[in-house]
C-alpha cells in the first residue's frame, strides 16, 4: 500500500513518494523518506518491503560512489539504470529484492531522464511513472495532463493534482509526501505541494 | 519435549550423507561460526512448515512457540521509557506470567522481546557481543543506530528461515536518546514511539492520545504503566507484571515491576474509589 510517482519536465525530474511505514494493520510512522539521493544528480524513489528497499538502495548508492572514486567519473543516468536493472536481474533468480523503483537523474549528455524499474528487472525510460495501487488513479491524470517541456511550477501543479486525487479516492491515508527534484544544479528537497 | 520431536522429524526426512559430519558438529554447536540449518533439501520451506509462529495457524505443528505480548517504548524530553508485560502463551494456555521481556544488552542499550522468546533472547545476546567487540576495536561506545543496524543485518541475513522477532532497540548515545524498531524480516525504523506485539494496538491507543515531548519523568512512567494496563485488560495474550525501564544519559534504570491486575483496578477500572451509586436510568423513563 505504498506509492511512488515521478515525472520529467523541462530540464528537471521530479520524484515523490508517500511517507508511511506500515505493517499489517499498523502504521508505524508518517515521516519515512523513500526517495534516496544516489549521487549529486540522481534520485531514486522506492517502494516494497522496507528491508529489501533499504538494503538495495544503499548497495546501489555505495557502489556508484565506489565507481566514481575508482574511475574519476560519474555514471550517466542511463548507465545507472542499466546497473540497477542488472543487479535486479541477477537477484531475480535467487530470491529477488522486493523493490520497485523510479530512478530520476540529470546529466549533460542526456538531460533530465526518468527510468521505471520493478523487482522483475524491467527497465523503461519514461516521461512519467508510478508504482503501487495508486497508479490506477494517477496514471490517467499523467496521460491527460502531462506535456513535454513543463516548467517546474507546472510539474508541481501536476504532482499536486495526483496527490489530491490519491487523498480523495484512495483507501489508504497518505497525509505526507516526500518531493525531490533533480536538475543541472543538483538535488533539492521541495515542500509537498498544497 | 520440543527437542525430542525435532529429532524424530529430522530422522524421517532425507538427510544428505556427505554432510553428516558437519551437520553433527553444527547441531552440537561445535561450529560456532555457522548457525545450523535443518538438514533438508529446502531448509527455508522446512522452517515455514514446522516452525511457523502465526496465531491460530500453527495448530498442526509439533513445536508451538510461546508468544503473545505487549511491549512499548517512547521518547520524551527526559529520555526513553520502555514498558512491557510479562505473559507468555502457547495457544490458549498461559505458559508463564513472569517473563523478562526487556533484555539488558549493556548499560546503555536495552532490547525488548516480542515474537519468539528464544530468538529474541539469542539474537539480542548476540547483538551484545557484537557491540562489545565494536567497543574493544574502536575504544568508544557503539551508537544505537549502528547497534540496531547490526541486529537488522542479522535478521536480513536469516530472512525466510523462520525467525520470529519484533524488538525495539533503545539507548542513549552521543546524539541523545534513541529508539529503533527492528523485526524478523529485516525492517528497521527510527521513531519516537513504537508498540509491538498482539496487544500493541491497545497500547498505541493510550500512547498516541497522551504522549507529549514535555512530559515529566513521573508522567511518562505513569503513561507507560497505563498503556500496558490497557493492553493487558483488552488483550487476552498480555498480562502478568509490568516491567518498566527509564533510559537516561547515565544509562538505563529499572523503575520497577507492578502487577497488571493492580494496575487494572488503579487505572482502567478504579472501582475502589468511593463514588455515589449511579441512579437507575432505564431507557423507557420519560425525561
Amino acid at each position: 500500500m505504498e506509492c511512488t510517482l515521478a515525472l520529467v519536465g523541462d530540464g528537471y525530474t521530479l520524484v515523490a513518494a508517500d511517507r508511511n511505514a506500515a505493517r499489517s494493520i499498523i502504521c508505524f510512522k508518517k515521516d519515512e523518506d523513500k526517495v534516496t539521493v544516489l549521487d549529486s544528480h540522481k534520485i531514486m524513489g522506492s517502494s516494497g518491503a522496507q528491508a529489501d528497499t533499504v538494503c538495495f538502495t544503499e548497495y546501489v548508492q555505495k557502489n556508484m560512489a565506489l565507481y566514481e572514486i575508482s574511475n574519476g567519473l560519474k555514471l550517466s543516468t542511463p548507465a545507472a539504470a542499466s546497473f540497477v536493472r542488472n543487479e535486479l536481474a541477477v537477484a531475480l533468480r535467487k530470491g529477488p529484492y522486493q523493490t520497485n523503483l523510479l530512478l530520476g537523474g540529470y546529466d549533460e549528455e542526456h538531460g533530465a531522464t526518468l527510468y521505471y524499474l520493478d523487482y522483475l528487472a524491467s527497465s523503461n525510460k519514461v516521461n512519467y511513472g508510478c508504482h503501487g495501487y495508486v497508479s490506477s488513479f494517477v496514471l490517467s491524470i499523467f496521460d491527460r495532463e502531462w506535456t513535454p517541456g513543463m516548467t517546474e511550477a507546472q510539474g508541481l501543479e501536476l504532482l499536486k493534482k495526483c496527490i489530491d486525487e490519491i487523498q480523495v479516492r484512495f483507501l489508504v491515508h497518505m497525509p505526507e509526501f516526500t518531493v525531490k527534484i533533480v536538475d543541472k544544479d543538483g538535488v533539492r528537497v521541495l515542500p509537498q505541494p498544497k | 519435549m520440543a527437542a525430542l520431536a525435532i529429532d524424530r522429524m529430522l530422522d524421517a526426512g532425507a538427510r544428505p550423507k556427505e554432510d553428516d559430519a558437519t551437520n553433527a558438529k553444527d547441531i552440537l554447536g561445535l561450529n560456532v561460526q555457522r548457525f545450523a540449518l535443518a538438514p533438508t533439501p529446502d531448509p527455508a520451506q522446512f522452517s515455514k512448515d514446522n516452525f511457523g509462529v502465526g496465531y491460530g495457524t500453527d495448530n498442526h505443528q509439533k513445536v508451538q512457540f510461546a508468544k503473545g505480548t505487549t511491549t512499548l517504548a517512547f521518547k520524551f524530553d527526559g529520555g526513553v521509557i520502555i514498558s512491557v508485560d510479562s505473559r507468555s502463551t502457547m495457544g490458549p494456555y498461559i505458559a508463564s506470567q513472569t517473563v523478562k521481556k526487556v533484555i539488558e544488552i549493556n548499560p546503555f542499550l536495552l532490547g525488548t522481546m516480542a515474537g519468539g522468546a528464544a530468538d529474541c533472547a539469542f539474537w539480542e545476546r548476540n547483538l551484545g557481543t557484537q557491540c562489545r567487540m565494536f567497543e574493544l576495536r574502536n575504544k568508544r561506545r557503539v551508537s544505537v543506530a549502528a547497534a540496531s543496524k547490526m541486529l537488522a543485518n542479522t535478521m536480513y541475513q536469516y530472512r525466510g528461515r523462520g525467525l520470529s522477532m519484533g524488538t525495539m532497540v533503545c539507548g542513549w548515545d552521543e546524539s541523545g536518546p534513541q529508539l529503533y524498531y527492528v523485526d524478523d524480516d529485516g525492517t528497521r525504523l527510527k521513531g519516537d514511539a513504537f508498540c509491538v506485539g498482539s496487544g500493541s494496538t491497545y497500547a498505541y491507543g493510550v500512547i498516541d492520545s497522551h504522549l507529549r515531548a514535555d512530559l515529566t519523568v513521573e508522567e511518562a512512567i505513569d503513561l507507560g504503566r497505563r498503556a500496558i494496563a490497557g493492553a493487558a485488560h483488552r488483550d487476552a495474550y498480555s498480562g502478568g507484571w509490568n516491567n518498566l525501564y527509564h533510559m537516561k544519559e547515565t544509562g538505563w534504570e529499572f523503575i520497577g515491576a507492578v502487577d497488571t491486575n493492580d494496575l487494572y483496578y488503579e487505572h482502567v477500572h478504579p472501582s475502589h474509589i468511593p463514588a455515589p451509586p449511579p441512579k437507575p436510568t432505564p431507557s423507557n423513563v420519560p425525561r
